[in-house]
């Protein structure tokens, strides 16, 4: 019983919570009892409110039994990524510098979480300050791939994506600013949407790079995607880059989303994707041949400036994060040095012990490039491949509703296996990182298994706002497949 | 042996003016001087993680409204862009400015100055941007900082290096100050730092038919208009010292920063040479830029109203006042609008001036408040000049009634007939008492009579007689008419 229940779907656990067929106390105690058995070799959360979440849980049930109206995920187990800011517990971005920071607010997703009735069960683990794409460079914790402990969960939401495919949640928030939800989601076998930037309020994610973060559902199926994005999607007047309701009308996400996409056209980049490894490849193209057999048209695209995306990300990436990572100084909250002689040691100090090498890396080459003498080559010259990268998409969108390839080149790498070579880690961020520069909705969703029965991930990637034709189109291919298998030894 | 150089003084100034908006910049919480120390902050100006800045409108439209009255030209599209630096009153270690496209520029004000016509002087820009909050130097091992000025909205106005005379420095400070008043953008209440000045100063020497520029200082952060003038004058004497010590010339690109210790009157060296300070500008991502166009600035404009230098200029031709005069009525609005209402009832402009000026402004500062804080109405002004005009009363029993009025709030002519303050105009009544004293003092009348060189005293003994007789109530006017028409 407790396996079947964890295996549910979201909407199904809230049809099931609504109708009084389950309870979210049991959902709430089976996820718990999960964790307990299971947490200890995934290391998925840095945080857990047990007590908070049983009683929510407890409150919503009461509700229901007493005839009352709940919310859209009434009762519904959920983790958040620990970069976004919540009363309760700490917020700690996975940094020893805010190791022991309480953040005095709620960022605007968790109150929309509540006001839909979830129970918050945890925070997760991450790369330090969502800086990595394994969860390795997290200051506190190591975690995962629930396929493989032997193998990363994938990063920087390595913690969300991991307690979603282990059954330890039944959905949970991560954040995406060059992949860091699409390929945990690939490594871990779930799905994983970025939506538009603007689509979702920042407000309350503690910023890494503030032009492309953006906040995202990793669920283990299409359509819980969609009802989350229902919740968190939506103008936030205390995100001034948040889009209103003339560029994004509310919609439901789950309207309609079992229709297939009439006369879908499907953008393929055969240049980019035969840089993958054979396996990844395989399943790429396995995938487009199931969509042509449903009928869907294939084109070539070509993105002629996809090849400086990678150089262009880690320059607008790191000048941003170099001035966001400024306020982490010792003097107002988060780690202080011991015994500062001045206050100049007390930032030089508090930030040498508080930051990991990861983080010092970015934050020094950001520094560089937004230095007088570099602007101009460095930062004023990445805004304007931006730009040609966005008119790339643009074109692209032309022919097509949305364009296929791999999320990432391989499936999960081995832990330490690229922690000596940063380089390497940056550049398998290629096929993720385009999306963020120019601001469009992604998706991961499980596409085949590599070697090691290991997760692949297809990423769709559609024109801004088109979230709904890109859940459809996910929809249509999960609606043929089964690769949402849970990992084995659960 | 320096005063014996030619030399021209060249300043360039910068101030900040403190926006009087309900809220800061870039979040809800209030502006509020003198409040206890971190009670007006919030996780946004307290820079927490994860906190995002929106614009405070009104700031930018009263931004946008003392540009346009400084003849700036307005921007249609603007951005914001974070200013690096580390300073623990600073929590996000970034300031949120406009570097490259500020919201306003190339405009001009018009300064008074002594003696001359208005002299114009050159606006380079002017921006907006946050203030940071202040560090409290405590005796102990350690520093505090009060973050409640955090965020709160600044005007930054910029001006080309037109300024040649300690005595223009201040009054473009004091015009300015005039201006946003008169706008109602800011309090501009030295007092409260509402208002802060930074002058570029140097000089141009001329000597041997060559000339030379003295390296550039800038003294920061100066709070009083006396200050401000103080230091101007302060630095064109050491900079001319310095020249004929050293020779030293200005290096381009390079400045050298002073503070003003206020005890000693003099300018002290803070940072020799402008540190390679690198402040990193880039756009700042949490912010859209802001597009201005023709309705939203007709809007902004719409609040313009006729400026104190004009206003001034006017109350002299129209009124004939004295430019001192106007300029005292016309530093504050309410002031001069009230001044123009009660000359509307028909009131003498130059009697009403002198009234409000030496009576009712004096008044309004004992309380500490505004003339027309004071309770009166200008028709009731109007009223008491007439009394006076008509010779019911006498200027200085004008004043007195005028006192009484804030005083009592009775109207002028009940207070004049409670105070006997009415003057004795009937010639019939008043020529019965002139006899008598003509008949008393005899020897004054021969002398009078004499046209000696006593005459003109002692015409002016029997008029003191005849008004001491009367209690003062006599009509002064009438009673030596009487004694001219007798005597002649
Ligand atoms: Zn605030």
């Amino acid at each position: 019983m407790p396996k079947e229940l964890l295996n549910l779907g979201c909407k199904q656990l809230v049809d099931q919570i609504s109708a009084g067929q389950t309870s979210s106390l049991s959902a709430t105690e089976a996820v718990f009892t999960a964790i307990k058995a299971r947490n200890g070799e995934i290391g998925a959360f840095l945080a857990l409110f047990e007590a908070e979440a049983l009683a929510q849980a407890q409150s919503v049930d009461e509700r229901v039994a007493a005839g009352n109206a709940v919310g859209p995920l009434a009762g519904v187990p959920i983790a958040v990524k620990d970069n976004m800011c919540m009363t309760v517990g700490p917020t700690t971005c996975g940094s020893k510098i805010l190791e022991h920071f309480h953040a005095p607010y709620d960022a605007t997703v968790i109150e929309k979480l509540r006001a839909a009735d979830a129970v918050i069960i945890g925070k997760t683990n991450l790369d330090e300050f969502a800086m990595g794409s394994s969860t390795e460079n997290s200051g506190l914790k190591e975690t995962v791939n629930p396929w493989d402990s032997t193998r990363v969960p994938g990063g920087s939401s390595g913690g969300s994506a991991a307690a979603v495919a282990g059954r330890l949640c039944y959905a949970a928030l991560g954040s995406d600013t060059g992949g860091s939800i699409r390929q945990p989601a690939s490594f871990c076998g779930v799905v994983g949407l970025k939506p538009t930037y603007g689509a979702v309020s920042r407000f309350g994610l503690v910023a890494y790079g503030s032009s492309l973060d953006q906040i995202g559902p990793m669920t283990r199926c299409v359509p819980d995607s969609a009802l989350m994005m229902n919740v968190i999607a939506g103008h936030d007047p205390k995100d001034s880059t948040s889009v209103d309701e003339t560029l994004a009308p509310t919609i439901d996400f789950l309207a309609g989303l079992d229709d297939p996409v009439e006369g879908l056209t499907i953008g393929i980049v055969p240049d980019l994707t035969a840089g993958a490894q054979p396996e990844v490849r395989d399943a790429v193209t396995a995938a487009i041949d199931l969509y042509q057999s449903l009928g869907a048209k294939v084109v070539e695209v070509a993105l002629p400036h996809a090849e400086y995306a990678i150089a262009t990300y880690y320059v607008i990436a790191t000048a941003e994060a170099s001035s966001n990572l400024a306020r982490y100084d010792g003097v107002h909250y988060g780690h202080r040095t011991a015994d500062p002689k001045d206050y100049t040691e007390v930032y030089s100090k508090s930030r040498a012990e508080g930051f990991g090498q990861e983080v010092k890396r970015r934050i020094m080459l950001g520094t560089y490039v937004l230095s007088s003498g570099y602007y101009d080559a460095y930062y004023l010259k990445a805004l304007k491949v931006r730009n040609l990268i966005r008119a790339d998409f643009d074109r692209a969108f032309e022919q097509c509703q949305c364009i296929v390839m791999p999320v990432a080149p391989s499936t999960a790498f081995k832990r330490r296996e690229k922690t000596a070579d940063p380089l390497q880690m940056y550049l398998a961020d290629v096929y993720t990182i385009s999306a963020n520069l120019a601001g469009i909705p992604g998706l991961s969703i499980p596409c085949g298994r590599g070697s090691g029965q290991l997760p692949i991930g297809l990423q769709l990637l559609g024109p801004s706002f088109s979230e709904a034709t890109l859940l459809r189109i996910a929809r249509m291919y999960e609606h043929n497949t089964d690769w949402r298998m849970e990992p084995p030894g659960l | 042996m320096t005063s014996q150089l030619d030399y021209t003084l060249v300043v360039g100034l910068e101030i900040h003016v403190q926006l009087s908006t309900r809220s800061k910049l870039f979040c809800g919480c209030a502006v509020e001087f003198g409040a206890s120390a971190n009670s007006r902050v919030c996780p946004v100006c307290l820079g927490m993680p994860g906190v995002l800045p929106v614009m405070n409108r009104q700031a930018y439209e009263d931004s946008v409204l003392v540009a346009s009255a400084l003849n700036c030209k307005i921007a249609p599209f603007t951005k914001w862009d974070r200013k690096s630096y580390y300073y623990p009153d600073l929590p996000k270690n970034f300031q949120t400015t406009q570097y490259d496209l500020p919201l306003s520029y190339d405009g001009f004000i018009e300064i008074p100055i002594e003696n001359a016509g208005p002299k114009r002087v050159r606006i380079t820009r002017a921006h907006l941007e946050e203030d940071a909050g202040k560090n409290l130097h405590s005796s102990g091992p350690f520093s505090q900082v009060d973050l409640n000025r955090t965020g709160t909205p600044l005007l930054e106005i910029v001006t080309e290096p037109d300024l040649n005379a300690p005595a223009e420095v201040k009054a473009l400070a004091m015009e300015l100050q005039r201006i946003v008043r008169y706008l109602g953008v800011s309090e501009a209440d030295m007092q409260k730092g509402h208002m802060r000045f930074e002058p570029n100063i140097n000089l141009l020497i001329r000597k041997e038919g060559r000339e030379y520029k003295t390296p550039i200082t800038e003294v920061k952060n100066l709070n009083s208009f006396r200050a401000l003038e103080r230091s101007v004058a302060f630095e064109t004497q050491r900079q001319l010292d310095a020249f004929c010590e050293t020779g030293k010339t200005m290096v381009s690109g390079s400045k050298t920063t002073r503070g003003w210790d206020d005890g000693r009157q003099v300018t002290v060296l803070q940072r020799e040479k402008e540190e390679a300070h690198d402040y990193r500008y880039f756009p700042e991502p949490d912010l859209l830029p802001v597009e201005m166009d023709a309705a939203w600035l007709k809007r902004i404009q719409s609040r313009l109203c006729e400026l104190p230098l004009q206003k001034q200029t006017r109350f002299v031709h129209a009124y004939r006042l004295s430019p001192y005069d106007a300029g005292v009525l016309s530093a504050d609005r309410a002031t001069a609008d009230f001044f123009e209402k009660t000359v509307g009832h028909g009131a003498e402009p130059k009697r009403v001036c002198n009234l409000l000026t030496q009576v009712g402004l004096k008044l309004a500062n004992e309380r500490d408040c505004g003339l027309v804080e004071l309770g009166l109405t200008s028709r009731a002004v109007a009223d008491l000049v007439l009394m006076v005009t008509r010779g019911e009363v006498s200027a200085s029993g004008g004043n007195t009634l005028l006192e009484h009025m804030v005083t009592s709030g009775k109207r002028p002519e009940v207070l004049a007939d409670e105070l006997q303050l009415l003057q004795k105009s009937d010639s019939a009544e008043l020529e019965i008492i002139v006899d008598k004293i003509l008949q008393e003092q005899d020897k004054a009348v021969a002398e009078v009579r004499a046209r000696g060189k006593k005459a003109k005293k002692a015409q002016g003994f029997l008029l003191g007689q005849v008004m001491q007789r009367t209690g003062g109530q006599a009509n002064p006017q009438v009673v030596s008419e009487l004694l001219a028409k007798k005597l002649s």
